[in-house]
């Protein structure tokens, strides 16, 4: 580590992998929920399970970005934090509004909880994603904007390099997209359109910047490759990224609606979305090829590696897959959605976060790489996760073509409850993948204590 | 890549390119707007609608149900339900709730009053109307 402010990372990034833990053993509630319809009701409903699995996932991705924004800003700019303590207290902030969130969805009514946070004045509530109450969407534009000042200021004082400056714009357009999140006309379709700029906006535009930029900071780290090449290379994606994928959020605008040309718009433009991806996949193999050091940091590399080829599957295929609107007119809200949904952010984000952890840690803790041993069981944890994501998908997908062809094809289709109960054998065996997903992310903490072998500390 | 091509080409790309791309979407969202009130049918949002909307948003529908397919997959598509059964088993549906089968999906009850079942038909009756381009492909949604 070579700014002491650096470290102010560390609370975010075990932050992250705690909530990371709720997410996955709400999700593992939910997928029970789906076989077993009565499981935990009416403690907890399926609606509510799944807005704290799916809020859970949001936050905790933000927090890994917070924490490798502050990561990686002091070494990019060659200067320390603007300021450490406000990056400490925007962690306290954003980690207790979390958590009071989630306390409030488990403990309290949705409405009640909508009465009790103000949700009268400004109605913001009860719509997929951005279900939290307005107290917190306002502590969420507050921590965002505290950090981004802070993090401007640093980059502003010190060294400005490609990767800050994507990040910058990345960070910058989250916040401004959020924006979107107060605006809840009772229009539904113009809700449901606005409401795109923050959730299509954030996942398939800006996020990806961030994606790229702290992805580019892995691998010169791990590579050694020169950063010309590599600021390059990112250029190139997020220009790619954001030439389809802003017209690209045409393909939420079929069914809901809005005018027939955007199926045009947006099948065009979405079957394009893969290709920043590739380009992902190709850069990060060919960095590692043409590295110029042997870093020993081998586990945060197979990360990088996989965040190119998770990405690509998940958001690049199994996006394609759906998102023709001829296609999306009979998948369209079924569980292929659900299926691209996990591949893609595990793939993208989840992995990416994993990736930046796995190469910050080892030197907040004071070490170059951490030993072999703990490397091998990281690893081990990386395969778990990631294959058992991929037969999640697969088993969703699955699913999904049944649900489709029993439900929505031929000449007498069926109820959606009478489909779903010829599909339920899928949703045992994505059960049952989840629990050996669950034994990877225990097997990834463990990695963290693993006390085998030597870490190594020479630079 | 080639050393012809230098980063800041790649630089002008993106910024060109995010400029390009995000006036187009701007102008296509004018267009749209234009076009909206014929699809949506906006005269008909009476104070009912609204007060619909808002049930529906306040006791988390969307967690479970899809609207106009978006939403959760665990319970059935609901922006075509006002066809596929009218108000009188909607308002009974709801009220019925939780049917407590065993093994079952259960859906919580809401304890709505009958005005607020009511603005809850009114505001699925609405939705029902929008025109979205023929979607669900059949009354099953």
């Amino acid at each position: 580590m070579q700014y002491q402010s650096q470290a102010v990372a560390k609370p975010y990034f075990i932050a992250a992998i705690g909530l990371f833990v709720g997410q996955i053993l709400f999700g593992l509630i939910m997928g029970y929920q789906y076989v077993v319809g009565d499981f935990l009701f009416p403690e907890i409903p399926f609606n509510v399970a799944r807005m704290v699995h799916t809020n859970l996932l949001i936050v905790w991705l933000l927090f890994g970005f917070m924490g490798a924004t502050h990561y990686l800003i002091p070494e990019e700019a060659e200067t320390e934090l603007f300021s450490p303590k406000l990056g400490l207290i925007t962690f306290w902030v954003f980690l207790v509004a979390g958590a009071l969130t989630i306390v409030g969805y488990l403990m309290v009514p949705y409405a009640t909880l909508a009465a009790m946070t103000g949700n009268d004045l400004l109605p913001t509530m009860g719509r997929e994603f951005l279900e939290q109450p307005l107290i917190t969407k306002v502590g969420i534009v507050i921590v965002v904007l505290t950090f981004l000042f802070n993090i401007s200021m640093t980059v502003l004082k010190g060294r400005k390099t490609s990767i800050s400056l994507v990040l910058l714009v990345g960070l910058w357009g989250l916040a401004i997209f959020f924006l979107f999140s107060f605006y809840n006309p009772s229009n539904l379709v113009l809700d449901k359109y606005f409401w795109w700029w923050t959730v299509h906006l954030w996942v398939e535009g800006v996020w990806e910047l961030i994606l790229g930029a702290m992805l580019a900071f892995v691998l010169i780290k791990v590579t050694g490759v020169d950063r010309e090449v590599i600021e390059k290379w990112l250029y190139v994606i997020i220009a790619m990224t954001l030439i389809t994928g802003i017209i690209g959020t045409g393909h939420h605008y079929f069914w809901i609606g809005t005018p027939e040309y955007w199926q045009w718009f947006g099948s065009v433009f979405s079957a394009l979305e893969p290709i920043p991806f590739f380009m992902m996949t190709v850069f990060a193999f060919n960095m590692v090829n043409r590295r110029r050091r042997e870093h020993p940091n081998k586990a945060a590399t197979l990360w990088a590696l996989g965040t190119g080829v998770m990405a690509f599957l998940g958001a690049g295929v199994w996006g394609f897959l759906h998102t023709l609107a001829p296609v999306n007119f009979f998948t369209h809200g079924t569980q292929i959605t659900a299926a691209h949904g996990h591949m893609a952010f595990y793939g993208a984000y989840v992995m990416v976060n994993l990736a930046m952890i796995s190469y910050a840690m080892p030197m907040m803790r004071g070490r170059t790489a951490n030993s072999a041993a703990a490397q091998t069981m990281e690893m081990w944890s990386f395969w778990l996760m990631t294959v058992s994501i991929v037969f999640i998908t697969l088993f969703l997908t699955a699913a999904g073509i049944l649900q489709v062809w029993l439900q929505r094809m031929g000449t007498t289709p069926m109820s959606f409850m009478a489909a779903q109960d010829q599909i339920m054998v899928f949703y045992w065996l994505r059960e049952i993948t989840g629990f050996v997903f669950l034994l990877g992310l225990v097997l990834y903490i463990w990695s963290f204590f693993c006390k085998k072998g030597e870490a190594q500390t020479a630079a | 890549m080639s050393e012809t091509f230098t980063k800041a080409m790649a630089r002008n790309i993106f910024y060109g390119g995010a400029v390009f791309f995000f006036l187009l979407f701007l102008g296509l969202t004018f267009d749209t707007m234009q076009q909206l009130p014929s699809r949506d049918h906006r005269e008909n949002i009476t104070d009912s609608v609204v007060r619909g909307k808002h049930i529906w948003e306040t006791r988390n529908c969307i967690g479970c149900h899809t609207l106009m397919g978006e939403g959760a997959y665990f319970a059935p598509e609901l922006g075509n339900v006002y066809v596929r059964r009218g108000g009188p088993f909607i308002k009974a549906w709801i009220q019925s709730q939780p049917t407590g089968v065993p093994g079952r999906r259960q859906m919580p009850n809401f304890n709505l009053n009958e005005q607020e079942l009511d603005d809850m038909v009114a505001f699925l009756k609405w939705t029902s109307e929008v025109n979205t381009n023929k979607w669900p492909p059949n009354i099953e949604g």
